[in-house]
């Protein structure tokens, strides 16, 4: 972060991520023609290219910078993190993944006004697509203005512009179809950028005699080790309510749901989802090795609060030379295609809604086309987040991104499990249902975005809400649909023939 | 468009089609038409596959709940075991960093076979009955 460093490789790094990244979506612009094409790429994308673009996508900036930076600090119980964000998908494959696909809308609204047929329902959905896509999408460009200052010592407000301009033009010229190819391409080289400097780095620590990392100074080696945190009540109750927001918070993110409309058929849904396990297992292996090496050859790192750039500092402080500095350049375009690949799936998803809702209506007796309102969607959905980011303090990219799962867990996954599985659902118990959850987790975000309080009870319930938002939540959807059992929707008994019944199977499907 | 040789016989005209894409519903196996016209049986039928991949999501969720959510408990009433190395990594670290993927991915991937093989019997049974 000191100014004498050589910004030489960083700048080299970013710009060549941009470029390939610009590049391949115009590349894939050619494929590009219809608005199925912008929102799903025409439901024709294969398993293994599609999980590729899905863990491209998935793998944010708090999986590549913010998780090796937790266990530098706080040790076993970060492991949590990755655990759940890969864990979360197993979930999501047994419950959820092939109904989704199968229920034939685009997004979470759709989906949500095809089962209830209800409006109301509609609209709250898409207020809360956009609620959690502009929370998600806030660390990702705080992220990038934190990796421009470490790499190039660029102000904090250059990673956001470059970001957002970056991701508007592929969104908005290609939309989903080329940015399928680009978050492909994005995950093998985030794989990449994390695995060949891990290795070299493991080479040196070799060569140093094998120092173990457990036994040296800095937190006490137990607590390092324990998958607790402070251990004690609280201890437990925040590991449960982690496991609880990522286990279920991942079917309920806009960008990875919107992902499941793109594949050919259920079947095909199940099979990208099991490739994205496999995925996700192979690249969380590595924060662990940056976690554990930072311990002994950058512990200051964590005595100052700079543990959310231990990855791209790490290769400098461990070799010399010019070898050093073409590995640090590898982390930077690694964590600029973080940046890049989640953003613009969020965008997607967020433009999506937006050209549906807001951008797709008349205004002044005049209406946009479907891609015309899709492109402003996209502006939307990018210049919001990227504004607050720079005017809004910095909370921590992997605390951030934990709010987003916990506000996605406790509306959008009730709604999912309940309206693929439960045929009493009525629109009322939806409705109900979203809003304590939506109200409760995000009273809990913005308690824990202006207080910097972590001790006591109260800051321990408010700061991982989960635990307790996502069962009153489902309650509440069960309860108030049992009162309103007369409105359950006459089309329910057909549309769960649709969602639960393989293509192949000659039915009607309403 | 292409001008046809002269003194060439002119060919009978022949009408192209396709299969019929929308069977009637008397040809469609006897199953689905108890589904679509939301019969006793047809609940049935649905009943059936909805509880069998239900029950199987809930399996493989209690086995995920059982071997992997139950560690901070299980490291909480015996806090030793934070303490526990094997070759040198603490135990916390080999099972969460390490063992949990090759885990997870074995889970998925018994779900996604018995789930494959729920629905081609569902449609094996929805085609053979009343035949």
């Amino acid at each position: 972060m000191s100014p004498d460093l050589s910004a030489g490789p960083g700048i080299v790094a970013v710009t060549l991520v941009t470029v390939a990244t610009l590049a391949i979506g115009t590349w894939g612009l050619r494929f590009s023609r219809t608005t199925s094409d912008f929102f799903v790429a025409s439901r024709t994308v294969r398993p293994r290219l599609n999980a590729s673009a899905i863990g491209g996508e998935y793998l944010s900036a708090a999986s590549f910078l913010g998780v090796a930076g937790l266990l530098l600090v706080f040790g076993a119980d970060m492991l949590w993190h990755p655990v759940g964000w890969t864990a979360g998908y197993l979930v999501l494959l047994v419950l959820v993944a092939a109904p989704l696909r199968r229920s034939g809308a685009y997004t979470l609204p759709d989906f949500a006004e095809a089962r209830l047929g209800s409006r109301g329902v509609r609209a709250l959905c898409s207020v809360l697509v956009v609620a959690i896509g502009w929370l998600y999408l806030l660390p990702q460009f705080q992220g990038a203005g934190l990796t421009l200052q470490a790499a190039i010592d660029a102000p904090t407000w250059v990673g956001p512009l470059v970001v957002s301009v970056v991701v508007l033009v592929n969104v908005s010229s290609g939309g989903m179809r080329s940015i399928t190819f680009v978050q492909a391409f994005q995950y093998w080289l985030k794989l990449t950028a994390l695995l060949l400097p891990a290795c070299v780095l493991l080479a040196v620590w070799v060569g140093d005699g094998a120092p173990n990392p457990t036994t040296g100074s800095g937190a006490g080696p137990d607590l390092w080790s324990s998958p607790l945190g402070e251990g004690g009540g609280q201890g437990l109750y925040v590991t449960y309510s982690l496991i609880v927001a990522t286990f279920l918070g991942t079917m309920g993110l806009p960008h990875v749901v919107v992902r499941f409309y793109t594949n050919p058929d259920g079947r095909a849904a199940r099979r990208t989802t099991l490739v994205v396990l496999a995925l996700l297992g192979v690249f969380y292996l590595l924060p662990p090795i940056y976690g554990a090496l930072g311990r002994i050859y950058a512990a200051d790192l964590a005595a100052v609060g700079g543990s959310d750039v231990l990855v791209l500092e790490l290769p400098r402080l461990m070799v010399d030379g010019l070898l050093g500095e073409m590995l640090t350049g590898l982390v930077t375009a690694g964590a600029f295609a973080a940046f890049l690949s989640t953003s613009s799936g969020l965008a997607i998803a967020v433009a999506g809604v937006l050209s549906q809702d807001v951008t797709g209506r008349r205004f002044a007796g005049r209406r946009l086309s479907g891609v015309a309102a899709f492109r402003a969607g996209a502006v939307l959905a990018v210049v919001v987040p990227a504004l607050v980011s720079i005017a809004a303090p910095d909370v921590g990219v992997a605390r951030t991104v934990g709010l987003a799962f916990a506000v996605a867990a406790s509306t959008f996954c009730p709604l999912l499990l309940l309206g693929i599985w439960w045929r009493g659902l009525t629109p009322a118990g939806a409705i109900a249902g979203l809003t304590v959850g939506g109200l409760g987790s995000g009273l809990a975000v913005g308690w824990t975005l202006v207080t910097s309080e972590t001790s006591g009870w109260v800051a321990t319930l408010l700061g991982q809400p989960a635990a307790w938002s996502v069962p009153s939540a489902l309650a509440t959807m069960v309860v108030v649909s049992r009162m309103t059992r007369d409105s359950v929707p006459l089309h329910a008994g057909r549309f769960m023939v649709r969602l639960h019944t393989p293509e192949a199977v000659d039915l009607q499907r309403g | 468009m292409s001008e046809r040789p002269a003194g060439e016989p002119r060919a009978e005209r022949v009408r192209v089609t396709g299969p019929d894409r929308r069977r009637s519903t008397v040809a469609r196996p006897p199953g689905t038409r108890e589904i679509d016209a939301g019969t006793q049986l047809g609940a049935i039928y649905m009943g059936s596959l909805m509880r069998d991949q239900l029950l199987l999501a809930l399996r493989i969720l209690l086995v995920l709940v059982v071997s992997v959510a139950s560690l901070p408990l299980v490291f909480h009433l015996w806090p030793g075991l934070a303490g526990v190395r094997v070759v040198g990594v603490p135990l916390a670290w080999l099972l969460l960093g390490v063992l949990v993927y090759p885990w997870l991915i074995v889970l998925g991937w018994v779900y996604v076979r018995r789930a494959e093989a729920h629905e081609r019997d569902f449609a094996d049974l929805v085609d053979e009955v009343e035949r």
